[in-house]
């Protein structure tokens, strides 16, 4: 065999740039608050090959056809080289705005095109936005569960969070009112409440109309800020569309935030914000600050692609393929999971939240399920304060319809083996083995004021 | 040298034991030596064969690389390694042995009990809890046998919460104990070779102080080395962690975590392989000794090369 050496020295050769010590001085504050915990080594091992991950959130782009995306791209380089090379502006280009209404327009909104930011995906969406309104301290609402990505952003702008219960029909605005009361009660005005109305991540629940209207009719009242972040509006299995809040509210007290990553690609990292012009100002200032510009070079590839007119039909695909995944997510889940958890079935969106006996705590039982090659989301990941500890977030776009059965009967056979072995010490009745059930286990919630 | 430090595996603390190789991994790089690094997994006999590494620095934490599974490899091997040998790591590993180890030896450890998932399944252990517990009072401590971290280890206020622990501690390991809880100052000490370094405390700055996941996320915890001890203190804890480094049988380094009470220090384990990571113990202490990360790891080496050790 031929002697070929193995590269060992790699990376850096300053010296000890690895010890903190040597810069922990120098650490802003707020990076205090931006925590590593033992549960996210756990969620480190979930990347082995053999995991079955229900813990991502990972479109299916194996589905987006790569004659497709080779013309684009052949295209872009024969027409638009040096202009998708180069900068663009702040805002991003007038040809993604078109893009962007052609979406909203898909859910009856008709935004004016300067009240719109390109952004680096939904997430720096996010960034901006608590960039823009948050001072260290201020409160800020947000849903309990809440998506697990927005809590990282929210502390390392040193918010006070606080999370509203959902139900079934999403965040729970009655609960909502009474905290609102309560903070003004104290003088304290929360810089915006942050949302997920339509299928949420984690929890899958959509709220009502009556709650949407409600809400926006609060934002008004009360000039509060709310911030939809809608990823997942066009991902629609089963029942009604809802207006969305910006829809409602006509966007003056409500920023929306959108993404092309569920409807097209998160790779390509294209989301956008629209936002009243006071607000936007300083939103693109902040943009501006972070990172200049959008990459043009996606721009150009989604204004292609737009072209073709064909996205809505690529959506249309993703629907079937999701729904029929969901399916067989709910329906493993009737076969595996003991006849005491619950779970959400979403209407649309990537995610079920299960919620099992509360003598499981689901970071513990991750520990269990990983030696099963199966991963899934802690609730607690998607709380403030701890809670959750009994929850999981389930996805079911990333993988087939194979793996999600085989995932779901693995975790199913580790929590019986909890639930047995709680009965045991308990001296409990052995609880029956799980029976496929004729109707769906849905009882999404605990009720309003129960602790998670 | 030809260093080969090995990293990785699949165990829990996987992460951990990334951040202790890559930094290690480093600092011999500095120190001249040849590093070969491996991220342990089916193909870790044949690298060793092909490669022939002079020595292994073992980086890796809890199931297989910290529990005498690597260890006894290379010793087949005839691969001298950093830290304790295989059986020290074994009894380390399992805090049921290492108890057991620590009390022969007459050193204080909290009173424990352990059992197996066996008992509680099959024999009705359930009905014997209410004993143990008025034996070791409340609140009580329930830890996995096996496992590193904070990960399983949970507080129980009341009998009713008893249970819930234990379904908890049993999701790392088919052994947990129940452990008498003693209530006093958290240190570490820190051997290497024959010396004990200086002495660590962690104190918690937030939170609830039964909250274990707040003593290994940085910000909620405070390590303070050397700890303020007086000289009568400081002598009774170094000797009993001395004293339990040997009971164990540990070679190279290890960490012992003992409370010291108001009636002196209770052992509660040791840890063969301590985290080398830029914010884990050992190094701290080592800093505290005048040693820099570098100078700790050479003389980690040069443990593992003296006759003693290779064994």
């Amino acid at each position: 065999m031929a002697e070929v050496p193995e590269p060992t020295h790699r990376r850096r050769s300053h010296a000890g740039t690895r010890d903190l010590e040597r810069y922990a001085g120098l650490f802003a504050e707020r990076t205090s608050v931006m925590r590593s915990s033992a549960m996210r080594d756990l969620m480190a091992i979930t990347a082995r090959p053999e995991v079955i991950s229900l813990a991502g959130g990972l479109p299916d782009t194996s589905t987006f056809p790569p004659q497709s995306f080779a013309a684009q791209m052949t295209r872009i380089a024969q027409e638009s080289a040096a202009k998708a090379l180069q900068y663009g502006p702040t805002e991003g280009f007038e040809e993604t705005k078109d893009c962007i209404l052609e979406v909203m327009g898909a859910e009856g909104m008709l935004p004016d095109p300067d009240d719109i930011i390109v952004t680096t995906g939904g997430q720096q969406a996010i960034d901006l936005v608590c960039k823009t309104l948050i001072d260290p301290g201020d409160v800020v609402i947000c849903e309990a569960p809440t998506y697990p990505g927005a809590i990282p952003t929210l502390c390392s702008y040193q918010a006070d969070v606080v999370q509203v219960e959902c139900d079934e029909d999403g965040m729970q605005v009655e609960v909502l009112e009474k905290l609102l009361a309560d903070l003004r009660g104290e003088g304290r005005r929360p810089k915006f409440i942050y949302s997920v109305p339509s299928f949420q991540n984690p929890a899958g629940v959509t709220m009502s109309l009556e709650r949407r209207r409600r809400l926006v009719e609060l934002a008004r009242a009360q000039e509060l800020l709310v911030v939809e972040d809608n990823p997942y509006g066009l991902l629609r299995y089963g029942g009604e569309p809802m207006p969305p809040l910006y829809q409602l509210d006509g966007g003056d007290f409500v920023i929306y935030l959108g993404t092309f990553s569920k409807i097209l690609s998160p790779g390509i990292r294209l989301g956008w914000a629209v936002a009243p012009p006071p607000v936007m100002e300083k939103i693109v200032l902040g943009k501006q600050a972070a990172d200049l510009c959008t990459s043009t070079l996606t721009q150009y590839f989604v204004r292609e692609y737009f072209a073709e007119r064909r996205w809505q039909r690529y959506v249309d695909d993703l629907v079937e393929i999701y729904r029929g995944r969901r399916d067989t997510m709910v329906e493993a889940l009737r076969d595996h999971f003991p006849a005491e958890a619950t779970w959400t079935e979403p209407d649309g969106g990537l995610f079920i939240w299960a919620t099992l006996p509360d003598y499981i705590d689901t970071s513990d039982l991750l520990a269990k399920a990983l030696r099963a090659d199966v991963a899934f989301v802690p609730g607690q990941a998607a709380y403030v304060d701890g809670r959750g500890s009994h929850s999981m977030r389930l996805n079911f776009s990333g993988v087939d319809e194979d793996e999600i059965r085989e995932g779901v009967r693995r975790i199913g056979k580790v929590i019986a083996e909890q639930v047995d072995l709680y009965g045991a010490l308990t001296g409990e009745q052995k609880l029956p083995e799980p029976q496929p059930q004729e109707a769906p286990n849905v009882v999404p919630f605990r009720k309003a004021g129960e602790a998670g | 040298m030809k260093v080969a430090v090995l990293k990785g595996g699949r165990s829990l603390e996987r992460g951990v034991s990334l951040r202790s190789g890559a930094r290690v991994e480093d600092a011999l790089e500095r120190l001249g030596h040849e590093v070969l690094p491996i991220d342990v997994g089916a193909d870790l006999v044949k690298r060793l064969v092909a490669e022939r590494p002079e020595v292994a620095f073992v980086a890796m934490h809890g199931v297989g690389g910290e529990d005498g599974t690597v260890q006894e490899l290379l010793e087949i091997l005839g691969i001298p390694f950093t830290g304790p040998g295989a059986a020290a790591c074994a009894r380390c590993m399992d805090k049921v042995q290492g108890k057991d180890a620590i009390e022969l030896a007459g050193l204080p450890t909290p009173d424990w009990f352990a059992f197996n998932q066996t008992a509680f399944r099959e024999f009705g252990a359930a009905d014997a809890l209410g004993r143990l517990e008025e034996t070791l009072g409340f609140p009580l401590v329930v830890k996995p046998s096996r496992g590193g971290s904070s990960l399983g280890v949970r507080f129980a206020g009341s009998a009713g919460e008893v249970p819930q622990a234990l379904v908890s501690a049993f999701s790392y390991d088919d052994r947990v104990l129940l452990e008498r809880f003693v209530d006093g100052r958290e240190l570490a000490v820190s051997v290497l070779g024959d010396e004990p370094l200086p002495v660590v405390e962690a104190i918690l700055l937030e939170g609830d102080r039964y909250d274990f996941e707040a003593r290994y996320e940085i910000g909620r915890t405070r390590f303070v080395c050397p700890a303020e001890l007086s000289a009568e203190e400081e002598r009774a804890v170094t000797e009993a962690a001395l004293a339990t480094y040997r009971a164990l049988g540990c070679t190279g380094f290890a960490r012992i975590d003992l409370i010291l009470g108001g009636d002196g220090p209770w052992l509660l384990e040791a840890n063969a392989i301590p985290g080398l990571t830029d914010t884990s113990l050992l190094p701290q202490a080592a800093e505290a000794a005048g040693l820099s990360f570098e100078q700790l790891v050479e003389r980690i080496l040069d443990l593992a090369l003296s006759p003693q050790s290779v064994s």
